[in-house]
């Protein structure tokens, strides 16, 4: 009896250290990622790096500055393409989901979501980059808008029905038309949440490559015109990655620093201080 | 006596007592459909397939309060909440028939319901000031919300606000949160809010249900006297408020309307066998 | 009858009167608006799907099914069988999903019912890093750090332990489809872990409550009451892992050596369906090249959405009703 109970202490415990283990494996390559980037990266950091476009192949220095601007752009563009549209079609989401129109969207917009980003990218390289016979940053921000789309659209229609339906009845019951209660008192009471989602939607998008390879392609000149193919700092540092450039392997690691800077910033900001500021009250 | 009425809500023929009501200067007596501020001609009220209110008649009359009595599931917050198209507001929700506004169908399908709310008012159950807002913005929510410019805002509030008795307890802090007042501070609140509209009729849903008995006391002194200005519909389970508070009583069972008149008489001699029931407790 | 009473019914407008705006107006053109983006939604997909069909359809009159069998992709020749890449992607996935479904379920397990209350939100949080951080600059990391150590140290180790199985045979130089297979697991983990979070917290406190004062030990609890009625929701996520493996381009891209070869040795390079699609399409050859790579994105389409489908279908199985029933 002692013995049987002694064992599956043994296996529980174990069991335990395993999930532990589990636990300790996952976080491995993150930190390892962000030890070495940091190493390698900070070195690469330099005021050309910053202000300087890229030299030609082969020659050492130059800098980023037009995928810096660029991925800036790209993603300025994408938001004002999808942050709208997926807030609206959320708002649609929470008050009409329950008929069938609403469940086909919800469907949709879920099952979009998990479509490959290079297959979003292929989707308008056939559509945007065909009929205007280029590559663009139009056609970069559409495909990173399209990877935005879904989960603003689901952010805000779970953080709208997330506001107590006790609010919304107050202000339809003063007489406020129902689109300025859905505006002004459910959204805004549900606006942290939803600029939670929006930021990670952004970091996500604005360290995506694979979406941008074949609409905003890349640019080595300074490029800000959205008609005309424009550089980013993900693809750029693909290209570089590639190479067998070490000069080129530096600024890699270098650009790989200030993006994951970027995104682990607006990660950090969307989960922590947004909600601190606004949660109260 | 009169036969036991079928269906209450039209003016019933002559008793006694009546007579002696025509005597009296005051006016407390049944209003009929042409001279009620507003009245439900008919109403049906469904939630999806399955009907909440069956077929009512019944005036409310103006500057009276009338209290809607019931046990649960009889229909009483439908009903109220019909008569300011906040019934609909729930998915799958419907209305056939007709509620009357001062003679105008608010049901009729050009009309915007924004409109009707404004002048039918409502305070719910629960006290539900925006959480967000000082106590001074919740008083002019209303308008506010609504887009509107306030002038003389500071007079509106201090107006609505000593309307409900709330003004000498919070003048010093109309900055504060709308919730961080007690309870029954919040439900005066609420009335003031739904006043600075200057509606015609309020609605109110169980007002004191979450209340305690101070607080009751104040909401229920509080309505002597709004109903020298305004036409009140209060819903209540409980029939010694009823008692106190209005001058006239509908009875509800099971979606019907069963019983409507003057709130002594229904609690006093009441022509329904199912009003007798309920009244003395055999359900409910 | 008060004659100065306010109308209910709004004044209109000859162009609210046009489109039969009735009640508020306000209310209808915003319902209207959000409509059009819910619809776009849906329209979009459509497109998509649409839009992508059409592109692979040259290659599949040419090729038929046989295009997915085929074993030998010629651009030069005009051929164009995709079987090499399908092996690729299929493997590199099968393999993340080997590495990483243990690691997920351990990690699930761990931050749902092991780990001290306090330190779930952080140590959560950051295995959602982990899955903040951009598929390029795994890919990076890949090429300068792990395909390095893989060459130096895990290959040879592999070799020498495990040589006699043809799966750690041959030369190795770091890239190759373990590379891929690690890299891919890495960014799976996040996605795994996380629904299978979500499945473990939907099963009810009462029944692990239960086994525990039958005397369980904390996993015994797991085994016998969480486990069970999770299961659908947890193959649901192990699927999301799936369909998040199969469309994952850059960082595999960037390791797994892009050659399209079939071989059964983890250490040979390979080349995946997202991988050639990033290589090839810019700078495609001719019509048939072209709609050939729009193919193996549409099959890439396709197939996810489908996963993705069934997938989501297991873990709301799991939200709405227990799995199972036995003890």
């Amino acid at each position: 009896m002692r013995d049987r109970f002694f064992r599956r202490r043994l296996v529980d415990r174990t069991v335990r250290g395993a999930c532990l283990l589990a636990m300790l494996l996952a976080l491995v390559p993150l930190v390892s990622v962000l030890w070495f980037v940091t190493l390698r990266g900070i070195g690469g950091l330099s005021w050309s790096f910053f202000s300087e476009l890229p030299r030609p192949v082969g020659e050492t220095g130059g800098g980023m500055a037009n995928a810096l601007l660029g991925t800036l752009e790209l993603v300025g563009l994408a938001c004002l393409f999808g942050i709208p549209a997926g807030v609206l079609a959320g708002i649609h989401l929470s008050t009409f989901g329950h008929s069938r129109f609403g469940r086909f969207v919800r469907f949709a917009a879920d099952v979009m979501s998990g479509v490959p980003s290079i297959a979003v990218g292929l989707f308008v390289y056939a559509v945007v980059v065909t009929t205007s016979r280029s590559f663009s940053g139009f056609a970069g921000a559409i495909a990173l808008a399209i990877l935005m789309l879904p989960t603003v659209a689901r952010t805000t229609e779970e953080l709208l029905k997330l506001v107590p339906e006790a609010l919304r009845e107050a202000a339809l019951g003063l007489g406020v038309p129902k689109w300025r209660t859905t505006l002004f008192v459910v959204l805004r009471t549900a606006a942290p949440g939803v600029v939670t989602g929006i930021m990670l939607a952004v970091a996500r998008a604005s360290g995506e490559t694979a979406p941008l390879l074949f609409t905003a392609f890349n640019n080595r000149f300074w490029s800000t015109d959205p008609s005309e193919p424009m550089a980013s700092l993900p693809v750029t540092i693909y290209a570089y990655a590639v190479s067998p450039y070490e000069d080129w392997h530096r600024q890699a690691w270098a650009a790989a620093l200030v993006l994951v800077a970027l995104v682990l910033v607006l990660n950090v900001l969307a989960r922590f201080v947004v909600r601190r500021r606004w949660g109260l009250g | 006596m009169s036969e036991p009425a079928r269906n209450p809500g039209v003016r019933l023929t002559e008793t006694q007592d009546d007579a002696k009501d025509r005597s009296r200067p005051r006016t407390e007596k049944l209003d009929d459909a042409r001279t009620a501020k507003m009245s439900a001609e008919g109403l049906w009220a469904f939630y999806g397939e399955s009907p909440a209110l069956r077929g009512i008649d019944l005036p409310i009359a103006d500057k009276q309060v009338t209290a809607v009595i019931g046990p649960s599931g009889s229909g009483k917050s439908t009903f109220i909440r019909s008569l300011n198209r906040m019934h609909e507001v729930v998915p799958d929700a419907r209305v056939t028939g007709r509620v009357l506004l001062d003679g105008q169908d608010i049901y009729h399908p050009e009309v915007d319901p924004v409109l009707v709310r404004r002048r039918v008012g409502m305070v719910f159950q629960r006290p539900n000031p925006f959480p967000t807002l000082s106590i001074r913005d919740n008083v002019l929510a209303g308008k506010k919300l609504d887009g509107e410019d306030v002038p003389r805002a500071d007079e509106l509030v201090e107006r609505t606000l000593r309307q409900v008795a709330l003004w000498d307890e919070v003048k010093d802090v109309l900055e504060r949160a709308g919730t961080s007042l007690s309870v029954g501070q919040q439900q005066r609140l609420c009335i003031a809010r739904a006043l600075a509209l200057e509606p015609e009729v309020l609605l109110m849903d169980e007002p004191c249900s979450a209340l305690d008995p101070i607080a009751t006391v104040r909401v229920e002194e509080l309505l002597h006297e709004l109903r020298e200005r305004y036409a009140i519909v209060v819903v209540t389970h409980n029939m010694q408020q009823a008692a106190r508070v209005a001058n006239l009583t509908a009875f509800f069972y099971m979606g019907e309307l069963v019983e409507y008149d003057r709130t002594d008489v229904v609690f006093m001699r009441p022509k329904e066998r199912r009003t007798e029931d309920y009244i003395t407790g055999r359900f409910g | 009858m008060d004659g100065t009473a306010s109308p209910l019914i709004r004044a209109r407008s000859p162009v609210a009167r046009l489109l039969g705006i009735k009640g508020n107006p306000g209310d209808a053109l915003f319902d209207r608006l959000t409509g059009f983006f819910a619809l776009f939604l849906v329209v979009l997909l459509a497109a998509m799907a649409v839009a992508m069909a059409k592109s692979a359809m040259p290659t599949f009159r040419t090729f038929g099914f046989g295009f997915v069998t085929g074993a030998i992709w010629d651009p030069l020749r005009q051929t164009f069988g995709a079987l090499p890449f399908v092996y690729g992607t299929v493997v590199s996935s099968v393999l993340a999903l080997v590495l990483a479904v243990p690691v997920s379920l351990g990690v699930a397990i761990y931050l749902s019912e092991l780990a001290p209350l306090r330190l779930r939100q952080p140590l959560g949080f950051l295995v959602e890093l982990l899955a903040a951080v951009p598929s390029v600059v795994y890919g990076l990391w890949g090429v300068f750090v792990l395909a390095p150590w893989l060459r130096s140290s895990v290959e040879p180790a592999l070799a020498r332990t495990l040589g006699f199985l043809p799966l750690f045979q041959g030369p190795h130089q770091g890239f190759g489809m373990l590379a891929g297979g690690i890299v891919l697991a890495i960014m799976v983990v996040p996605t795994v872990s996380s629904v299978s979070r979500e499945v473990l917290s939907a099963v009810p406190h009462s029944l692990r409550e239960g086994a525990l004062a039958l005397g369980a030990t904390r996993w015994e609890a797991v085994r016998l009451a969480v486990l069970p009625y999770a299961r659908s929701g947890l193959v649901g996520a192990v699927l999301l892992g799936l369909g998040r493996a199969l469309g994952e381009t850059m960082a595999v891209t960037m390791v797994i050596g892009n050659r399209a070869e079939i071989s059964s040795s983890l250490f040979a390079p390979s080349y995946t369906m997202a991988s050639v699609l990033a290589n090839e399409f810019t700078e495609a050859t001719g019509e048939l090249h072209l709609s050939a790579l729009a193919e193996i994105g549409f099959l890439l389409f396709v197939v996810t959405v489908l996963l993705n489908v069934i997938a989501r279908l297991l873990v709301g199985k799991t939200r709405r009703e227990p799995d199972g029933g036995r003890a």
